[in-house]
């Protein structure tokens, strides 16, 4: 019993860092209809920036600022020199960009960095809380961290003009641009939007992982899962499905698949939801008029 | 034109039939009077770069001894290419070596994967794949890749020195066993099994991991759980840090070995913070360049100066840089027992009789030793135990 209950922890700790890569994806998601493959990697880079400045001698808070900062400029300038050029090309080759944005930014961030692992401070106690043997400061800060970024995400999307430009200009770009929305600027903020949580979620997964080149890539894959199960464009849903792919993915590799199969939990959902119940527990059915 | 070949070909029957004129020079390609040419490839790119500077000291290496006169007079002409640790981008550089720049030899091509993807191409060639840069098992195996050799101790002899000293130590351990998924794993797990032999049941739980899981915090619970007392850790650095960490972290105090693949202070013990790594146990066989026992050793010495002045930009606490100067020092030694005859044969059948060779960087005591049937240049190791600062070598020099 005690064993189950300490890998459910344990569990939980892992789904906080999936649920906080698959609120990035849900966040491009909203803002462009697309999902970012380069997203994982982009968050990476981030945080190897953000690790620079601590490096540098900056104090924790203020890195993690200047990151977020740089994180948001790095997304819009993406969507603007890289995304903007193909926006009406097929979906094909926008994935093509998208993974190309992964390799370019993963093998230079290896070439600057190396790909020697690093450590990368976490800004809560080296103590676990309560004396407690099943989950770290840092885990249960980053869940916290992650709860909060959805509070924020759900304000900023349902009460403020610009939250609602940006869902509209995402949905409906043509009606969009009639009322008055420049549909070009949302979704380049999207980008920015996007990247920067992707970057805090780096910041929170970097001291679990270690930073390196590939933190990102197991993650990404565990987060696309959390995503559509919990529904691609509901952020609440995909910290639950974050939590929940977490969960089954640690107690059906100790007790009843094995190990080797841990991967194979998150792809079957992957499959099983995309076929079953294509918007995800949570997310909306959209039904078009033809 | 006919009336010419005719005394030509009498003249070299007449040569051939005269061994004196050829018995004192024989080459292949890729080697003359003035030049031994030696091919290798690195991957001074990608996700193992960190390993390039092997490639580079090994260069640094050649240029002094050409400096200091060649071998028996000729040159080494060394060619290295990077291959960013991709086994298809080898097959094409090694090509190129053998085809192309018609080496004599491959020597310390790196990865196992890599190697694994030249393996048969070079015995097919008759060409050596010699002292390569991985501790699998499979590369002594010269009954059926005849022209393939490592150099460092491999998995399965390290993982037996582990279970000997366990069963002399913990005769009633319990014993739990992370491993990579993979061949590498599999390879030390295998090892470890032999090396315990009827008391293979003592281990009572063993899981794997696959690279592209996020943590293994989950399998260091599952191993917890099972009430074991030991610990053998065989896992790449990020996950070795990851696993000493949450081991520590658990409150979880078994012995604990972790393989010497992750023995690393810097890259390893460090991120996983030095307070929750003392106690852990290793093996060496080559001395660190951190640990001030060598100070003054006549062999590190001699290290700290060629650093110094043939590779000034390497680093001088990277342990790869002292394995690329002891591997290549075993080179040279073949290279110089062959003579004059320098023939593929004949440098693969040199290579099989090195005797108690040892090279400047081996710590005391371990000595290569090859026969025609045992292509296992290192066979011999030495426990060490991390006391927070750094690995202290304890007990007697292990294995053959």
């Amino acid at each position: 019993m005690e064993a189950f209950l300490h890998q459910v922890l344990a569990g939980l700790a892992t789904g906080g860092i999936y649920a906080s890569v698959a609120l990035a994806l849900v966040m491009i998601y909203q803002a462009t209809h697309h999902l970012n493959f380069a997203q994982g990697e982009m968050a990476m880079f981030s945080t190897y920036i953000a690790w620079s400045l601590i490096s540098a001698g900056l104090p924790y808070w203020a890195a993690f600022a200047l990151t977020v900062v740089f994180a948001f400029i790095l997304g819009v300038v993406i969507e603007r020199v890289v995304i903007r050029p193909v926006e009406n090309a097929p979906v094909l080759a926008v994935v093509v960009v998208f993974i190309a944005l992964l390799v370019i930014l993963n093998s230079v961030t290896g070439w600057i960095y190396t790909y020697t692992i690093k450590t990368f401070p976490s800004p809560f106690p080296a103590q676990p809380l309560f004396g407690n043997k099943y989950v770290s400061s840092h885990e249960l800060g980053a869940i916290g961290v992650t709860l909060a970024v959805l509070l924020l995400l759900y304000g900023f999307f349902r009460y403020t003009p610009l939250g609602l430009a940006m869902r509209a200009a995402a949905q409906n770009p043509d009606s969009s641009r009639l009322v008055g929305i420049r549909v070009g600027w949302m979704l380049a903020l999207g980008w920015g939007l996007a990247a920067a949580i992707g970057s805090v979620a780096g910041m929170m997964v970097a001291p679990i992982v270690y930073l390196d080149p590939n933190m990102m890539g197991g993650i990404l894959l565990y987060a696309f899962a959390a995503a559509l199960v919990g529904g691609i464009d509901n952020p609440g849903g995909a910290v639950f499905g974050g939590f929940l792919v977490g969960v089954l993915e640690n107690v059906l590799g100790a007790f009843v698949i094995g190990n080797e199969l841990k991967l194979a939990v998150a792809l079957v959902l992957i499959i099983g939801v995309l076929v079953v119940r294509p918007s995800g527990f949570f997310g909306k059915v959209y039904v078009t008029r033809v | 034109m006919k009336r010419m070949l005719v005394p030509a070909a009498a003249l070299l029957c007449a040569a051939l039939a005269s061994p004196a004129a050829f018995a004192q020079k024989k080459y292949d390609p890729g080697a003359t009077d003035t030049e031994i040419k030696v091919g290798n490839t690195n991957p001074y790119s990608g996700p193992a770069s960190a390993y390039g500077t092997i490639g580079k000291t090994i260069g640094a290496y050649f240029k002094m001894i050409n400096e200091q006169g060649g071998i028996n007079g000729r040159k080494i002409n060394y060619i290295s290419y990077d291959d960013g640790y991709s086994p298809p981008k080898t097959v094409e550089m090694v090509r190129k070596l053998v085809e192309q720049d018609q080496v004599l030899l491959v020597f310390q091509p790196l990865g196992t994967p890599s190697n694994t993807a030249i393996h048969k191409y070079m015995n097919s060639k008759k060409v050596p794949q010699l002292f390569v840069a991985t501790g699998a098992t499979k590369w002594n195996d010269p009954k059926n890749h005849p022209w393939t050799m490592g150099w460092q101790p491999n998995y399965q002899t390290e993982a037996r020195i582990y279970a000997q000293h366990i069963l002399k130590t913990k005769p009633n351990a319990k014993i739990a066993v992370l491993y990579q998924n993979d061949d590498y794993g599999k390879d030390y797990l295998k090892g470890f099994k032999d090396g315990l032999g009827a008391k293979a049941s003592l281990i009572v739980k063993e899981v794997s991991y696959e690279v592209t899981d996020p943590t293994v915090d989950s399998q260091i619970v599952q191993l917890q759980s099972s009430g074991a007392d030991v610990f053998f850790n065989i896992t790449t650095p990020k996950f070795a840090a990851q696993a000493i960490r949450k081991a520590y972290d658990t409150g979880w105090k078994p012995l604990h070995y972790v393989n010497n693949v992750s023995a690393s202070v810097g890259s390893v013990l460090t991120p996983a913070g030095l307070e929750k790594s003392v106690g852990l146990i290793t093996t060496q066989y080559g001395k660190d360049p951190t640990d001030p026992t060598w100070k003054d050793d006549p062999g590190m010495k001699k290290w700290a100066e060629f650093m110094k002045k043939y590779y000034p930009e390497g680093s001088l606490i990277d342990a790869s840089n002292v394995y690329g100067y002891g591997v290549a020092q075993t080179l040279v030694q073949v290279l110089k027992q062959a003579g004059d005859n320098l023939t593929r044969e004949n440098v693969m059948k040199q290579a099989a009789s090195l005797k108690n060779f040892e090279t400047d960087t081996g710590l005391p005591g371990i000595k290569l030793n090859t026969t025609a049937d045992d292509y296992a240049p290192i066979e011999s190791v030495q426990l060490s135990r991390f006391d927070g600062k750094t690995w202290v070598r304890f007990g007697e020099v292990m294995g053959k």
